[in-house]
C-alpha cells in the first residue's frame, strides 16, 4: 500500500471508531436513568460494546497513522473538529424514543456494514467486523423488539417513538453519504461502499416500522451533514466536553 | 396477575394473594410488569440452575433482558424464564410437615455400601 492509501486506512478507522465512541459515550448517559432497571444494564452493555469496538478501531488508526497516538490521545485530546464520527450518533437521546430510533437506525446500518467489512481485504478491520458482528446483531434486536412494543403498545407510546423517528430521520442519509476516500478504499478492497447499504437498510426498518404500526417520517428537511470532514451538530461539544473533561483535567489519570 | 403484588422478591416467591407494601406510583412503573425467574445453564450436560428474577413485560423481553442481566460474564450457554406465577411454591408454614420427617432417616441416603474402586463418579 502507498503512503496515501495508508492514511486513507487511518482515516477510515478513525470514522467507524468515532461513531462507536461517541454513540457509546451518548448511551452511557442512560446508566441509571432508563425506564427500568434490566434496561440500563441493556443499554449499558450495549455501551460496552461500541466501546470495545472504539477502542479497537482507534488504537489501529493511531498505528496506521504512525505518529504514535493511543486510542486515550484519540479519544480525549483531539478538538471537535478532528472527529469524523456521523453526526446521528451525536445527537442527544435524553429521550427513549430517540435512543431507540437512532439504535434502530444506526445499529442496522452498522451491522449491514460490518457484515460486509468481514471480507476486507485490511485483516485487522475485517477482525474487528466479524467480533463487532454478533454485538451489532444483537443491538439491533434490541431496537427492534422496543420499536415493536413502543410503535404498537399505548397511544402515548406509539406518539412518543414516532416523535423519535421524526427527531432521527434528517441525519440518515448521512449513513448512506460517500466521498473519495472511501470510494478509494472500496476500490482496494479494504472500504465498505456506504452508499450500497441503503437497499438492505430500508428493507428492514421498513418492516419493524410497518409492523410496529409506525410510518417513515415524511417531509424529513435536508440537514447538511458533514461529520465525516468533521462538522458537527451542537451538541457534539457538550459531549466532548463530558467525555474528556477528566482526562484532560488530570493527564494521564489511570484507575 | 392481581392489581397490587410485592415488587422484587428472590425464588419462587407468591406473588397472588400476598398484601402489598404500596400502589405502584405511575401506570408505566415496572410494578405493573410481571417477575420472571430466571434459569441458567452453564454448559452442556449441566442442568439449569435458577439465579434470580426479574421484572419484563412479556416472555421475548424477558428473555433479552435475562441475557443482559445474568449472561453478561459468560455465565451460560441456554437460558429459561418463567413467569414468577407460574411456579406453585411449598408454603414456610408447611415446611415441619413436608421437610423433617426425612431428617432423621440416614438409612435413605446411599452411604451403607462399599463401592468398588473401579466405579468413578458415584
Amino acid at each position: 500500500m502507498d503512503t496515501t492509501t495508508t492514511s486513507a486506512v487511518a482515516t477510515y478507522a478513525l470514522r467507524l471508531g468515532d461513531d462507536a465512541l461517541v454513540l457509546a459515550q451518548g448511551l452511557g448517559g442512560w446508566i441509571a436513568r432508563a425506564p427500568q432497571l434490566e434496561e440500563d444494564v441493556a443499554l449499558a452493555n450495549i455501551a460496552l460494546d461500541l466501546l470495545g469496538q472504539a477502542r479497537a478501531l482507534l488504537t489501529y488508526a493511531g498505528e496506521v497513522e504512525g505518529a504514535g497516538r493511543t486510542e486515550d490521545d484519540l479519544a480525549y485530546l483531539r478538538e471537535e473538529r478532528d472527529f469524523v464520527n456521523l453526526q446521528i450518533v451525536e445527537l442527544p437521546g435524553g429521550d427513549f424514543g430517540v435512543t431507540i430510533a437512532r439504535q434502530l437506525a444506526f445499529s442496522t446500518w452498522q451491522l449491514a456494514l460490518f457484515q460486509r467489512l468481514v471480507d476486507s481485504r485490511d485483516e485487522t478491520l475485517a477482525g474487528v467486523a466479524g467480533k463487532a458482528v454478533k454485538e451489532v446483531a444483537y443491538h439491533r434486536d434490541h431496537a427492534t423488539q422496543w420499536a415493536l412494543r413502543l410503535g404498537d403498545g399505548t397511544e402515548e407510546s406509539h406518539r412518543r417513538m414516532q416523535a423519535g423517528l421524526a427527531t432521527v430521520w434528517p441525519y440518515v442519509a448521512e449513513l448512506f453519504g460517500t466521498d473519495e476516500l472511501e470510494q478509494g478504499l472500496v476500490r482496494d478492497g479494504v472500504a465498505v461502499d456506504s452508499s450500497t447499504l441503503r437497499p438492505e437498510w430500508e428493507t428492514y426498518v421498513g418492516r419493524v416500522l410497518d409492523e410496529a404500526t409506525l410510518t417513515v417520517p415524511d417531509g424529513v428537511p435536508t440537514i447538511p451533514g458533514g461529520g465525516r470532514r468533521g462538522v458537527h451538530t451542537e451538541a457534539m461539544g457538550y459531549l466532548l466536553a463530558e467525555m474528556q473533561h477528566l482526562h484532560r483535567s488530570h493527564p494521564g489519570a489511570s484507575w | 396477575m392481581s392489581e397490587l403484588t410485592p415488587a422484587g422478591g428472590h425464588g419462587a416467591v407468591p406473588v397472588d394473594g400476598v398484601p402489598a407494601g404500596h400502589r405502584a406510583e405511575t401506570p408505566a412503573s415496572r410494578s405493573d410488569w410481571p417477575l420472571w425467574e430466571v434459569f441458567v445453564r452453564a454448559r452442556r450436560g449441566l442442568s439449569h440452575q435458577h439465579v434470580g428474577s426479574l421484572h419484563a413485560p412479556d416472555a421475548a423481553m424477558a428473555l433479552r433482558n435475562a441475557r443482559d442481566v445474568y449472561t453478561r460474564r459468560s455465565e451460560g450457554v441456554s437460558l429459561w424464564v418463567v413467569p414468577a406465577a407460574a411456579i406453585v411454591a411449598s408454603s414456610p408454614d408447611e415446611k415441619d410437615a413436608f421437610f423433617d420427617p426425612a431428617a432423621d432417616k440416614a438409612y435413605r441416603h446411599p452411604t451403607f455400601y462399599d463401592i468398588p474402586a473401579e466405579v468413578k463418579h458415584l
